[in-house]
Order: structure tokens, then sequence, then C-alpha cells
């Protein structure tokens, strides 16, 4: 009986049925790819699932298509895979962040170049109804490019303040957001005028102001936004990333697109959301920007001199040694001095002398999403070490050393406890529970990326180890053996 | 395929992006970005049919240039990906 369907469904339209089967069965090993995601155990099986899926796809596309040019389709596969396979391979595990960054505004470009080639050549994808694209087709091609530029433009402007290139504090301009609503509405009617509009002639000027317009307002969108406000930014633009293929799914009426671009943007949409409920920021206030900006609270006015207590990394290593707990607390300093490998090398002497250790990671710690955890597992940190805030919170109380190297913000108890705080209601670590606590730092200058002060440094039971993390760790890792 | 049987598609597909996604680890959710970022790049079916069909050269050529950084991103993302999931180990007891 299905082979009566498939044949059937042959007739009526002109690819045949498998085809649109075969977009189907990718979207399935895609979402299999996301649900491997669930256990480090069974992650690896699910990138396969996703290499699968994407075989499938292109397979697909290409058997069921009269290719003219495969030679030059060979080699800009070619091209495109060499430098991937390149970047793959050499990128440091710290730099993670801005690689992700950057790979979103490539397919935010990709978007925006296939809108237009469905544009211009709207025969070669089935687009032409009586001879013109219908108005349903143009709002789906509008709203992919527009999606897809701003995923790009964002993505170039995430990725220059994540590498460096550019200032992570965030640029505010007089206005911004007028000037951004005004250019989302202008992106929203011009997109429906270009629905409306019949022939080249008419449609082109639309679609090349949507196309800039878009370029524009991503560009408009990240620049006000801090650099402690980066991981929801990566997460957004991840998600951006896949409802821009959702909506060149539509215009293609491409069952694997559709499904891959709803997973990619609730996958973004929810990170985001984690994001910033462990800020305990709303999504708009992110949005809006400007979060760490110098005119904020903190730096403006100078702050008393409160004495606090510095050691060195001998006291630390000596107190490590009578520890039976000890619970370590890595940060986005952390990754900057690449620490990671040198604090293992410590945990490990630390565990052969029967200390029990753990680590406590923040969701927003670092610049992205699972950040630390990548950094720790490059390190080889046993995974089952690692543990999620309310996972291990209520352990402080136990521990006998929290060690802290290159947070700040998320041990702040001000966000317990002082309503006027910038950070207030976030949720953080309990370290003042632990009996003793150690704090690596660059200095007593610089006060995380709220710009607020932190009483942890002025605790009775705190230390302050005041140098370079990795430096310090290394000389803690001498002092104990 | 219709509006309607689409959109049913799309919005079936959220709510299983919804479901699967709030499973994973936080452990993984950099792994999840880089694998998300690779299958969304998926859009290179969109490039291959721009680059195959005869019809327009310039949407050839922009198929094209879209066939290459939709690669980058499947490449780069499948194996950045799978560099980072090997990293992941439990101490053999």
């Amino acid at each position: 009986m299905i082979f009566s369907i498939l044949a059937g469904a042959a007739d009526a339209a002109s690819t045949p049925a498998w085809v649109p089967l075969a977009y189907l069965v990718s979207g399935v090993f895609f979402i299999l790819a996301l649900r491997g995601l669930s256990s480090p155990a069974t992650s690896r099986a699910g990138n396969r699932n996703g290499i699968i899926g994407m075989l499938i796809a292109v397979a697909t596309t290409l058997v069921t298509h009269d290719i003219a040019n495969i030679v030059e389709i060979g080699i800009a596969i070619a091209i495109g895979g060499l430098i991937g396979f390149t970047i793959a391979r050499r990128i440091a595990m710290t730099a993670m962040p801005e690689l992700v960054a950057g790979f979103h505004s490539l397919v935010g470009m990709a978007a925006v170049l296939v809108g237009w080639a469905a544009y211009l050549n709207p025969g070669a994808f089935g687009l032409l109804v009586d001879g013109a694209i219908s108005p349903v087709s143009k709002i789906e091609m509008g709203l992919g490019i527009a999606i897809g530029a701003i995923t790009f433009s964002g993505s170039v402007i995430a990725f220059a303040k994540l590498s460096g290139k550019m200032s992570g504090s965030p640029i505010l301009l007089p206005g911004r957001h007028i000037i951004n609503l005004g250019t989302l509405a202008a992106i929203i009617v011009l997109t429906g005028l270009f629905a409306a509009a019949t022939g080249p002639a008419a449609t082109l000027p639309f679609i090349v102001a949507v196309t800039v317009l878009a370029f524009a307002i991503g560009f408009l969108l990240i620049i006000p936004i801090g650099g402690a406000d980066m991981p929801v930014v990566v997460s957004m633009l991840n998600s951006y990333s896949g409802w821009a293929a959702a909506a060149m799914g539509f215009t293609l009426g491409n069952t694997a697109m559709i499904i891959t671009g709803a997973l990619v943007g609730s996958s973004g949409a929810i990170l985001s959301y984690i994001m910033c409920r462990a800020m305990n920021r709303s999504f708009i206030s992110v949005i809006a920007g400007g979060f760490g900006a110098d005119d904020s609270s903190g730096s403006a006015e100078p702050r008393e001199q409160r004495p606090y207590k510095q050691g060195s990394a001998e006291d630390a290593a000596y107190m490590l040694e009578q520890a039976e707990k000890v619970i370590i607390i890595p940060g986005y300093g952390m990754a900057v001095a690449q620490a990671q490998h040198a604090l293992r090398e410590m945990c490990d002497v630390l565990e052969e002398n029967g200390t029990e250790v753990k680590f406590a990671i923040h969701p927003v710690a670092g610049r992205m999403p699972g950040h630390m955890n990548v950094l720790l597992a490059e390190a080889s940190v046993d995974y089952d070490k690692v543990f999620e805030l309310e996972d291990i919170n209520s352990e402080f109380a136990q521990a006998d050393v929290a060690f802290i190297i290159g947070a700040n913000d998320v041990v702040n108890p001000a966000a317990k406890t002082d309503k006027s705080s910038p950070i207030y209601g976030m949720p953080v670590f309990d370290v003042d529970k632990a009996k003793q606590v150690f704090f690596i730092k660059r200095s007593m200058g610089g006060v995380g990326y709220a710009g607020v002060d932190n009483d942890v440094f002025y605790m009775d039971q705190t230390v302050m180890l005041l140098s370079d993390a990795k430096k310090m760790v290394e000389e803690i890792v001498k002092a104990l053996d | 395929m219709d509006f309607i049987s689409i959109l049913s598609i799309f919005v079936l597909a959220c709510f299983v992006g919804y479901y699967v996604v709030w499973s994973v680890t936080p452990a993984l959710h950099t792994p999840l970005m880089a694998v998300t970022n690779a299958i969304s790049s998926v859009i290179i079916v969109g490039a291959l049919i721009a680059a195959a069909e005869a019809g327009s050269p310039t949407a050839k050529y922009l198929g094209l240039a879209g066939v290459v950084l939709a690669s980058i991103n499947i490449f780069g993302g499948f194996a950045v990906t799978e560099r980072m999931l090997a990293m992941y180990k439990k101490k053999e007891k």
C-alpha cells in the first residue's frame, strides 16, 4: 500500500515522493543529535547522528536536481570543508565563545545568500506560481533574509567583542532604543511592501532596503551590550541562526530545514532564558544593553579602603593540605589565564592526599553556556566531580576550603542582601559558609563586570591570593609537593 | 507542500526542541551550541539548489558562496563538537 501512495504522490508532483520523506528522516536524525547530549556518555553517538542527518539532506538535494556544475559545487564544499576542519582542529578551547559566534555569522550570511538566490532565480526553487513569486513566499523570503542579516552582523560584533578585537564595554548611542525600534518597524513594513509589489523592478528596492536595514540593526543591537552579558547574546544569536534556517525552510518547503530551524531556534531561546535566570535579569534588560557601562555605580565614586588579608601560595598550600573537603569555583579569569591544567594538577595532588575535591560551576561563569565545563574537560577533570550551582550550594557549610579562581560576581553576597546592588537577586554560591576562603585575583583594583564591591574579600576567613591565576596555582602545586 | 502542513511541522518541531533541549545536561551546553550551529547549516540545501540550477548566473554564484560558508560551518561545527565531546571523561574505577 505504501508503494501505491509513493507512486501516486510521485505522479501528482514533479518531485518523487521519497524526497520529502528523506528530508523528514534527516530532521529526525537532527533531533536525535540533540537528544544524545542529555549525558556525556551518549553525546558522541548524538554527534554522529547529526552528521548522518546532514549527509542525508545533502545527498537528497544533489540527486534530485539536474546538476550542471557538480565540479564547482564539489570545489565549494572542499574549500569550506577544509577551512572549517582546520579551524576546528586548531582552535583553543578558551576561544570557543568567539568561534561559536563566528560560526553563527556564517549561518546568517548563508541564509541571506540563499534568500537572495531564491529571489533572483525563483524557478529553481519551485516558487513560481503563474510566473510570479507568491506574496506568502515573499514574506518568508524577506523574513529569512532579515533574520539572516541580523544574525550575521550581530554575530560579527559578538565575535569582535569576545575575541578582544573590539572593546567589551558597551557602546551607548543616544536615542538608540528609538533608532532600533524604528529600524525594526521599517524592516517589517518594507517586507510587507515587498510582498505586495509585483515584478522585479517594483520588488527589488524593497528587498535591498530590508537587507541593508537588517544588517544595520544587527550591528546596532549588539554594540550596546557589555562583555558580561555575552552568554545571553551568544545564545540569542544561536537562536536567530535557527529561525533564519526555519524561515528559509518555509520558503523552500523543506522539512529538514524547518525541523532543524525550530530545534536550533528553541535551543538558543532556552539557553538565553537559562542565562538570564542565572543573572536574575530580564531578557529585555539584557537586549536593551548598557549593563556594566562606565556610568554605572561603583567606579564613579571612590570606594573606601577596607582591610583584607593577603596570603602566599605557601599559606594556601598549608591550609589545603589540612582540608578534608575543597570546593573550587572557576570563572572567566581562569579561562583568561589558561589556568585549567594547573588547577587539575592541584586537584590531583590534593586527592592523593585524601582530600575530597569538587568543582562548582555557575551557569553564567565564562562567556558562553557551559564554557567552564569544556575547559575542565579539556584539562581531564572527571565530569562527575563537576557540579551545577543548585546541586552543590548546600555543601559549602561542610567545606573546609572554598577556592575561588577568576570568579567574582557569582560569589558576591550582595546579590542576596543588598537590594540596591545591580546583581541583586542573582543566585550566588554561599562561599561565606565555608570555613576558609581563598580568592585568586589579579589585584584588588577590578571588581567584576557588575562593577560592585564584594564583601567576600573582607571576611575573616578570606585570604586573598593576588596574582595571575595560573602562576598562583602552579606555585601552590609546588608548595604542596 | 501547503502552508498549513509546513506550519504544523514547524510548530511541532518547536515543541520537540523545547523538551529535548531542556533534557540536555548543563555541562554540555557549549557542545550543544556547537552542534546546533552545525545542523542549522542544513541551509546548505538551499545553497546547493541555487548553485545547481541554471537560470540566473548571479543566483548561481550566490549559491556557491552559500555552499562555501555552510560547509565551513558543517565541517567545523561537527569536528569541534566531536573534539569537545571526546574530552568529557569519567575516570575508570
